[in-house]
């Protein structure tokens, strides 16, 4: 080929690559524009929707890179890395980087709906620790993170343990971890039912209809406080026991066997190898499972939501955030509980950093 | 198995054989009392109106053939009267875009963080690590106020992006645990072929990848699928948008006390999840364990 002609191809490779990057802007535009003014039959923009959403990143990728292909060979080599890091990079700064910052500011200020942020100080955080409603909410969430991990992980390395000696094993695990798969809202379905009260007729809610079987009234559940706190806690233990299970099942299969062996020799009984044998040797399970149940429970908003939205007392500080940020507009009070949620995880945070700097 | 039964039974002392069985009804207690909860939602929800509002769904399990009244019609009335076809749709919707586009950025990043050399490649770095357990909470009020500024409340694309941004530290995370393992000889004999960066992501680390990327893709898909917070604010309740955990949600506020609609509609939101436990079961585990430590 001739230099003129590699110039000439060249020249209409640049030529293609710009066209496409403006064809696929036009495109972004306008399937935008397209979904939200929805004049078009559902099912089209259905298939408009999936296309752009699933084609579309794969043609900003593949755009970028041929943009970038196009550069003389240094600032080619310098840029193309980019290509590949600065979606995430953006994303990252866009969704979690600058919203955690400025809801840390916020949480400064009075700061209502329709206002603008007024009178830096410590007030949402002071009213935080003293207001009655966040007391309660507090003491809640306290509850959670003490009797979730607890019962999840001691029910879980209870069954661990059982599992391990039968022959159904699989069949017993798959059964208990279902309920991981199940979305919160559709455990408060599931569990609003049992704990139903019909306010005539037969007790058609589990619970209830045994209360009356026994020969006692039938009990509002949700209503019974503190108590209901504990209700709403077993719906928690329920979904996330599986979880512990998994890893802590893993664990003890572990445990050498000759470790067993040499304590039947000398005596123990399965009590004392359940607690002076396995429960040690697992403990490193243990703690990682707690954690992460721990950040879990932290956090948990659609359970308390879908069952009592908060009322009888049973308000956590996930959901009270979502009502004053939401609901009533109180951002400064919101984002002072986000705040204080984000606190709480920063330990693990810190964690693990300083690993990956170790490793 | 047939043999070491055999060997077994041979060998069982008359205490041991009662051990064995209180060790197995121990553990079919335990089996039940964990699926009961949701096997009675699922015979109520055949059942019809009034049957579930008379008799317990036990009887109908004992007596299933004089005291069931088992019907389909409050499956059809809850898909069409109360939308919950409507939020179905807009579920897919929602959540396959949220799936595939956190995993092909965070694919892309996670391979140059692994492979490649660039300023700034350890600040990413850390940053992806630190933010995988920062609480979406402290991101929603700016993003919401933001999204309305903008217009890109209550659409698609605002919610795929949300779901992309919540994700997307993890993702990373994992994808380079994987892609960053890839052998060195593997990624540089591809090297010697001129080919290009994308082309070497795209046919060698992309296809050599899927055991993650198809972990991730499950727990992502289950975790949009079920996610009722970020829909609930990015997206909302409207009829026309509103995914199934928030029209499930909206329908025991509205519709508290009426259980052929509450049992019928929460066993539809259930049913992708379950066929994704029961279809791909070995991936299910691996990726509900690899996502555990969402933010």
């Amino acid at each position: 080929m001739s230099d003129a002609a590699v110039q000439k191809n060249r020249g209409i490779q640049i030529l293609l690559s710009v066209l496409s990057a403006i064809v696929l802007i036009v495109v972004f535009a306008w399937s935008f524009n397209f979904m939200r003014a929805a004049a078009a039959p559902r099912l089209v923009i259905a298939l408009v929707a999936l296309v752009v959403g699933v084609g579309g990143i794969w043609a900003l990728f593949l755009t970028a890179d041929r943009l970038v292909g196009q550069l003389p060979g240094r600032a080619r080599d310098i840029l193309r890395p980019y290509v590949f890091i600065t979606p995430a990079f953006l994303i990252l700064l866009v969704y979690i980087i600058y919203p955690t910052i400025r809801t840390i500011y916020i949480s400064f200020f009075d700061f209502t709906r329709g206002g603008s942020p007024q009178n830096f100080g410590l007030q949402n955080y002071i009213r935080a620790f003293t207001d009655p409603a966040l007391l309660i909410a507090l003491r809640n969430n306290l509850l959670w993170l003490i009797f979730v991990p607890l019962f999840s992980v001691s029910i879980g390395l209870v069954i661990a343990v059982l599992v391990d000696r039968i022959k159904w094993e699989k069949y017993a695990k798959s059964l208990i971890f279902l309920p991981m798969a199940i979305s919160f809202v559709g455990a408060s379905v599931i569990w609003r039912f049992i704990y139903y009260r019909a306010p005539f007729g037969a007790q058609i809610g589990l619970l209830n209809a045994i209360a009356v079987a026994m020969g006692n009234d039938p009990v509002g559940w949700l209503r019974l406080e503190p108590w209901n706190n504990f209700f709403l806690i077993i719906i928690m233990v329920w979904l996330q026991t599986g979880f512990a299970m998994v890893i802590l099942s893993s664990a003890v299969k572990g445990v050498p066997s000759s470790l067993l062996e040499a304590a039947r020799i000398d005596g123990a009984g399965e009590f004392r190898i359940f607690f002076q044998v396995i429960i040690p040797f697992v403990s490193g399970a243990i703690l990682t499972v707690t954690t992460t149940i721990v950040i879990l429970v932290l956090k948990v908003f659609d359970v308390v939501f879908v069952m009592t939205s908060g009322r009888f007392n049973t308000e956590v500080v996930a959901n009270m955030m979502f009502n004053q940020m939401f609901i009533q507009g109180t951002y400064g009070r919101g984002a002072a509980l986000a705040v204080i949620i984000f606190i709480a995880v920063t330990p693990v945070m810190i964690h693990n950093i300083r690993k990956l700097n170790e490793a | 198995m047939a043999d070491t039964m055999v060997f077994n039974k041979k060998k069982l002392r008359p205490q041991e054989v009662t051990g064995r069985v209180l060790l197995n009804l121990a553990v079919i207690l335990i089996v039940i009392i964990w699926t009961i909860p949701t096997f009675g939602l699922l015979v109520s929800s055949f059942r019809t109106p009034q049957a579930i509002n008379t008799t317990g769904w036990w009887t109908a399990v004992f007596q299933p053939f004089t005291q069931g009244f088992w019907t389909l019609d409050n499956y059809i009335s809850v898909i069409t009267e109360d939308q919950m076809g409507t939020a179905f749709m807009n579920s897919l919707l929602v959540t396959i875009p949220a799936t595939v586009i956190p995993i092909t950025i965070a694919a892309f990043a996670a391979y140059a963080l692994a492979w490649m050399r660039f300023l700034g490649r350890r600040l990413v770095f850390i940053l992806v690590v630190g933010l995988m357990v920062v609480p979406l909470q402290t991101s929603l009020l700016p993003l919401f106020r933001l999204y309305n500024d903008t217009g890109l409340a209550g659409t698609y694309l605002g919610i795929w992006l949300a779901h992309t941004g919540f994700g997307l530290p993890l993702a990373t995370y994992l994808l380079y645990g994987y892609i960053s393992q890839i052998p060195r000889d593997l990624i540089e004999a591809a090297e010697v072929d001129g080919t290009t960066p994308m082309s070497k992501f795209i046919f060698l680390v992309l296809p050599v990848s899927v055991p993650a990327i198809a972990s991730f893709a499950i727990f992502q898909f289950l975790w949009v699928w079920n996610d009722l917070l970020v829909a609930l604010i990015f997206l909302g309740t409207r009829v026309d948008v509103a995914v199934v955990t928030t029209r499930l949600s909206e329908l025991v506020g509205s519709r508290g006390q009426a259980w052929y609609v509450l049992t019928s509609g929460a066993f539809l939101t259930m049913i992708m999840p379950l066929a994704v436990f029961f279809g791909l079961q070995r991936y299910f585990v691996r990726g509900m364990m690899a996502g555990s430590v969402k933010g």
